[in-house]
């Protein structure tokens, strides 16, 4: 889950992190108020989840505090990249000597953090990698170590940083561990007229799978943007909304996202990912049958489950019940495969409802299902 | 043969008492597998009866080791105590430790999985069906009996996408299926066990199931062209993934334009390695390449 910008300085903060003087607000007057508090001259930033807010023109300066009243209320409900702006932080400006770009990111190929700094921050960091690579270092951590002084030390050296950056580099390495962060990117980390070191923005990606060990955001933090995604996982579901019209059900998460590429090879597209799991209950395919019928953009849907430690015909006994329960509005395709197959596809034979379509292997349930959805 | 894995295996289950532990204990046993016991610090001392066999509970994994000689630990603890259950096991010097738990924090498999190397430990998973050996032994969640033993080496990011495989091509068989998770982090790679499978004489053609997410596939690719001469199959899932949405699995999520399913595949294509559209096409190529004497 990506952090705020405002809940990333916040982090900073509390890791003793140096950050311009600034507050979140979602109203327009409490942003003059905020600016008057800072001197009239301030920046407004949107808050949204989403990079290029710049050039979006969520970023703007206000001269003073009816400029920032006016600003805020410009880009409060802004629509960027999809993310409606709900909140703005309101910051003190800050008179730039030099920036560059600090981060803690996880290397997958060795299974271990990264550092990544360049003494050129303030623009993409991928485009200074790609066009001077030896302007950007990229020093591997010891999991066990971690980041002393003396390799925050080794990591300033290398990327041409100036001493004064050791500390916040020691500081940045406790909020990547402490708060269970897959990265934690300072972009620009800025030294000031005055000679501070200032993280001026920051992106904060924590790991979802530690929510339960770090509950300081709780339901704000791990919230859906999306209606549907929020209902599902209300109910617990592994669902991702997409913009398709076959809805999918499958039990495993590499299965299912085959299954969203072979509906896709079929000349549809796939409305969401939806992954049940191993058990495939009634109840559970009841939910994901309403998460997935409540969509207005499915045509038909597709269950794909193959039998492995759970049998075909408990499947189909689920999706039986689940009929009960949920009132069938479009097609149904369902591929059954693997361990009694025969039996589950026998049930479903049995119950013979009117929209329930059989097929016996993936790709032509796909083609099955793709071809009800445009028929349509 | 095989690998990794085989009838001599013995295995202790870390996590056996409770309750996906038990399940699969079961099967694991139905399976063939020789588990030695069980371990849970609250319940040593006691015995669990399953149908095969009656197996001891201990309180430690070196003591389990100490009386059973096992080799093997397959992991079913929660994940806020998986970290913990890892390092006990590679402090007591066990070969091979096989997470099947899923939601472990990265940091927590980050610290294991260097904290094993160190050991000389081997970590399949986490978040991993584990790995069965048709015929011989099982370690971990896969089904048993939908395939048999035979001469392909599976190794796959995906559990059902395994079975599916494994399924499909059930009248061939497989020497060795690896399931090494989805996580972002894990201990045994794809390139482990392209490795392992390439100096394994049972297996004589070797099927890459990939997703989404990282840059494993393209360095298996790079591998398989330098070091692999068995015919390697490929299957990539995820080409209608959104960029930035997680799948289900906590590595497959697409960022930025590296780690597409269309970027792997090209990279695997371009060492000769065939690429099926489908599970079912990239079961055809196998069947094709192993009439082909290729």
């Amino acid at each position: 889950m990506d952090l705020f910008e405002h809940q990333a300085r916040e982090l900073f903060e509390e890791h003793g992190i140096l950050v311009p003087r600034a507050e979140v607000t979602d109203s327009p007057k409490r942003a003059r108020e905020v600016a008057r508090g800072l001197g009239g001259r301030v920046v407004v930033k949107a808050q949204v989840k989403t990079g290029g807010r710049g050039k979006a023109g969520g970023v703007k300066l206000a001269a003073d505090p009816a400029a920032a009243e006016l600003t805020a209320r410009q880009i409060l409900g802004m629509d960027i990249k999809g993310h409606t702006v709900d909140k703005v932080m309101v910051a003190e400006p800050v008179a730039i000597e030099s920036e560059f770009y600090v981060s803690y990111v996880l290397d997958r190929a060795v299974g271990r953090f990264l550092a990544i700094a360049s003494a050129e921050g303030g623009m993409e960091i991928e485009e200074v990698a790609a066009t001077r690579p030896e302007a950007v270092a990229r020093i591997p951590i010891d999991p066990v170590e971690g980041v002393t002084s003396a390799k925050a030390a080794e990591i300033a050296a290398a990327a041409g940083l100036p001493p004064q950056t050791v500390d916040v580099l020691v500081r940045l390495w406790g909020v990547l561990t402490r708060e269970d962060a897959l990265l934690v990117e300072v972009n620009p980390l800025v030294r000031t007229e005055q000679g501070r070191i200032l993280a001026l923005d920051g992106k904060v990606t924590l790991d979802d799978n530690a929510s339960f060990r770090q509950t300081r955001w709780g339901d704000e933090g791990f919230a859906h943007d999306d209606p549907l995604e929020a209902a599902a996982a209300a109910k617990g579901l592994n669902y991702v909304k997409l913009d398709g019209e076959v809805g999918v059900i499958g039990n495993g998460a590499g299965l299912v996202m085959s299954t969203l590429d072979v509906v896709a090879g079929c000349g549809a597209r796939p409305a969401n990912f939806l992954d049940i799991g191993g058990g495939a209950s009634a109840q559970i395919m009841a939910d994901g049958l309403s998460v997935i019928l409540s969509d207005p953009a499915v045509k038909s849907v597709l269950v794909n489950v193959f039998g492995g430690i759970t049998a075909c015909d408990a499947v189909a006994d689920g999706i039986v019940q689940a009929l009960e329960s949920v009132q069938l509005t479009k097609p149904l395709v369902v591929r059954l495969d693997g361990n009694n197959a025969l039996r589950g596809r026998a049930i479903l034979d049995g119950r013979d409802h009117p929209l329930v379509h059989q097929a016996t292997t993936m790709d032509g349930a796909a083609r099955r299902a793709a071809d009800l959805a445009h028929a349509i | 043969m095989a690998i990794y894995l085989t009838k001599e295996s013995k295995v202790l289950v870390q996590g056996m008492t409770g309750g996906e532990g038990m399940k699969h204990t079961r099967r694991m046993l139905a399976a063939g597998t020789d588990v030695v016991g069980g371990v849970n610090p609250q319940k040593a001392g006691r015995t669990v009866d399953f149908d095969e066999r009656v197996v001891p509970v201990f309180g430690s994994v070196g003591e389990g080791i100490e009386v059973t000689g096992a080799d093997v630990s397959v992991v079913f603890v929660p994940p806020a105590f998986a970290k913990a259950a890892v390092i006990e096991a590679a402090d007591a010097g066990i070969g091979l430790a096989v997470v099947i738990t899923e939601g472990i924090p990265v940091h927590d498999s980050v610290a294991f999985t260097a904290y094993a190397r160190s050991k000389g430990t081997r970590i399949i998973g986490p978040n991993c069906p584990g790995l069965i050996t048709p015929g011989q032994s099982n370690a971990g969640i896969i089904p048993a009996d939908i395939t048999k033993p035979g001469r392909i080496g599976l190794v796959s990011k995906s559990g059902t996408l395994t079975y599916q495989l494994m399924y499909e091509l059930r009248d061939i068989g497989f020497s060795t299926c690896v399931g090494i998770g989805g996580d972002p982090v894990v201990g045994t790679t794809h390139i482990d066990c392209l490795a392992a499978f390439e100096a394994d004489p049972d297996t004589e053609l070797i099927v890459l199931i990939g997703e989404i997410g990282g840059d494993a596939e393209e360095r298996a690719a790079a591998y398989i062209r330098d070091h692999v001469t068995k015919p390697v199959v490929g299957y990539i899932a995820g080409f209608t993934a959104p960029e930035g949405k997680t799948m289900g699995h906590a590595g497959a999520i697409v960022s930025g334009s590296s780690g597409t399913a269309q970027a792997k595949k090209e990279a695997l294509e371009a060492t000769g390695v065939k690429v099926g559209g489908t599970p079912t096409e990239t079961a055809r190529l196998v069947l094709a390449a192993l009439e082909g004497g290729t």
